[in-house]
């Protein structure tokens, strides 16, 4: 429960850090410790191959594209413009009659007793790995196809055409 | 695995080994001979075809119950096959002539088709959520394949992020479907639901954010606004491809999900189904009236026919009428694609560099010029109208039936209406066509010429027998 809370902490702290900080290198950063403290929550409920992709996927691969994104286009610092001036108002409403719902929903209901705990083993690498290759065999493999589309259509779009080298 | 599973998918497994041998093949292919891979992806659809036509009235259920081969499917693939075989009709002389000639464009173009194929032969929402993906990433990188462009660039970006986002509603629409009946395939949704177990407003919201994430890609009222964009800006083979295809394929996953996963809440889910269709038939057919530009009214168009094609999903309330309405909705799919290749086929022959030559005005004097390609353009006009004696006249009136049996008389009577208008826009092409003067430049190309041809004939001849084509699609049976 300590390990929960100030785990539950630091995620809403980086959380909060990623959207204030005006800087966009600083905002990437605090996202990785988000997504690694997140990670932690998804051992904690016993889904350790769900904290790992977390941890190479989105902590790892996807953040190092986004720092790259971030640098190649040199917009480290944010300018201070507000095009939707009312949005902020609205949104910081619209998280108070959130939180508000989910303390009044937790002090009614008293417990969470609604969510399940899964068995032991349904989140370990061998039940997904076994889920993967029996019953979920034919998405996995038409992920696969689905993904050499999406490279091959990537490389169409960066490759000019005839007519544009000439021109 | 075994022999079944493999034998349900065949020609899917067939197509997609193509596809991506091609995408090899093709670099050994001298730029100057693209025509080369042209004719072998048509060979790999033909023979794809020949294996699905062989599948005819055999069911088997494969891989756990993710797929399944019936009737319907047999039916749906051979027509997207055959919408394959046109798309590259279409293309094979287009790109080359607007230097958009690469040979992925036709790889693409098989992906596509595997994609939709899946998604015709799906059992499981987490199968039509894969095949919906593969048929939509091919369609927006072929939309921009024109990438020196910038109205083909605005197209792809355009249909990309609104195709992302619908792909977000129908997954969000999985997960509370899965919250509610603990399950992903049909069978078993439909067993939840009958039994009582699942928590009906949870599957309600499910069914509805699918219908939301559908309606996207068939391009029905609210979701439209992408439709004439991407048509016009697309290079319009795609376009042609794009009109056809992803609307077959759309309305076979939605009346599948809705006929063998939904069946208990159709009653619920019809009367809003009936209201898009309305929505979708009005706003189509009036917007249509206003346009100059060829493209931009044809795609209005197609957003009046999905209107139509939608007014068959209003009878699935009553579960007698459910097959009739399948068959009449499929068969009014089969009168679509024939008649808007044929259109989209005189469209490119008209099409000039620079987006020339799509003007309505543009066709001035066709009639006197080349009254062939005018005969068939008119024949075309009156069969998207439903003008006897074409081919959208027959698939209207089995749509209009199963419709007025459901008891939603107010529905037939828009779809009548909205037909009348029509008329108008329609008939405005033949009148420039052959009143006004005028000195049309065409581009004859064999293929183009077949296109429209056989296309003009089909639409004719099926007209007066369609008997028996409406046996095949009322044999065309879900499982």
């Amino acid at each position: 429960m300590t390990v929960f809370i100030i785990l539950a902490l630091v995620a809403i702290i980086t959380a909060l850090g990623m959207l204030i900080s005006r800087n966009a290198v600083y905002s990437a950063l605090f996202l990785v410790l988000n997504f690694a403290t997140v990670a932690v929550f998804y051992l904690l409920l016993g889904a350790p191959f769900i904290a790992i992709t977390q941890v190479t996927v989105y902590a790892g691969a996807i953040m190092v594209l986004f720092l790259f994104v971030i640098m190649l286009l040199g917009t480290d610092e944010l300018e201070d413009t507000d095009n939707l001036t009312w949005q902020r108002p609205l949104a910081i409403g619209l998280a108070v009659v959130l939180v508000v719902e989910g303390i009044y929903l937790m002090l009614s209901q008293n417990t969470l007793g609604f969510i399940t705990t899964p068995s032991e083993d349904l989140g370990s690498p061998q039940a997904i790995g076994d889920m993967l290759f029996s019953k979920y065999l034919l998405p996995f493999e038409a992920t696969s196809i689905l993904l050499l589309v999406a490279m091959v259509g990537a490389i169409v779009l960066t490759v000019k055409n005839k007519k544009g080298e000439q021109s | 695995m075994n022999q079944a599973d493999f034998y349900s998918l065949l020609p899917i497994i067939v197509l997609t080994t193509w596809s991506a041998l091609l995408l090899i093949v093709d670099l050994f292919i001298d730029d100057k001979k693209k025509g080369i891979t042209a004719v072998l992806a048509a060979a790999g659809l033909a023979l794809t075809m020949g294996l699905t036509l062989s599948q005819t009235g055999q069911t088997v259920i494969g891989f756990n119950g993710m797929v399944i081969l019936d009737g319907f499917s047999t039916f749906v693939n051979t027509l997207l096959l055959f919408s394959g075989l046109m798309a590259i009709s279409v293309a094979y002389g287009y790109i080359k002539r607007r230097g958009i000639e690469r040979g992925e464009y036709y790889s693409l173009i098989l992906f596509s088709i595997v994609g939709m194929m899946l998604m015709a032969q799906a059992r499981d929402l987490i199968v039509v959520f894969i095949a919906l993906e593969m048929l939509s990433i091919p369609l927006y990188v072929l939309a921009a394949i024109d990438n020196s462009n910038a109205k083909s660039e605005e197209a792809g970006i355009k249909y990309f992020l609104l195709g992302a986002f619908s792909g977000g509603f129908v997954v969000y629409g999985v997960a509370l479907v899965f919250g509610a009946t603990g399950s992903t395939a049909f069978a078993e949704i439909a067993a939840s639901i009958a039994t009582g177990n699942a928590e009906t407003l949870l599957v309600l919201a499910g069914a509805a954010l699918i219908l939301v994430g559908f309606g996207f890609k068939v391009g029905a009222v609210p979701f439209q606004m992408w439709t004439p964009d991407v048509y016009e800006g697309a290079p319009t083979s795609v376009t042609a491809f794009m009109a056809a295809g992803a609307k077959i394929a759309g309305f076979s996953a939605l009346m599948r999900v809705f006929a063998t996963a939904f069946p208990d809440i159709a009653v619920d889910i019809a009367p809003v189904l009936a209201v898009i269709a309305a929505l979708t038939m009005i706003v189509g057919n009036v917007a249509a009236i206003a346009q100059k530009n060829i493209k931009r009214m044809l795609a209005y168009s197609s957003i009046a026919h999905a209107g139509y094609i939608l007014m068959a999903f209003a009878a699935f309330a009553n579960p007698a009428l459910r097959d009739d309405a399948i068959s009449a909705g499929i068969f009014y799919l089969v009168a679509y694609a024939i008649t808007s290749f044929g259109t989209w086929a005189i469209v490119i022959s008209l099409e000039k560099e620079d987006g020339k030559g799509l003007a309505i005005e543009d066709y001035a004097g066709l009639g006197r010029t080349k009254p062939l390609m005018a005969a068939a353009m008119t024949i075309f006009m009156l069969s998207l109208t439903g003008i006897p004696p074409t081919l959208g006249l027959i698939g209207k009136l089995y749509l209009f039936r199963v419709v007025v049996e459901a008891q939603f008389m107010w529905l037939a009577l828009i779809g009548i209406l909205t037909s009348l208008i029509s008329a108008y826009y329609y008939l405005r092409v033949i009148v420039i066509m052959y009143m006004k003067e005028g000195e049309p430049e065409t581009v004859s190309e064999s293929w183009l010429t077949f296109t429209w041809g056989a296309m003009a004939v089909l639409t004719v001849v099926l007209s007066l027998i369609p008997a028996s084509l409406f046996a095949w699609a009322s044999g065309a049976l879900m499982k």
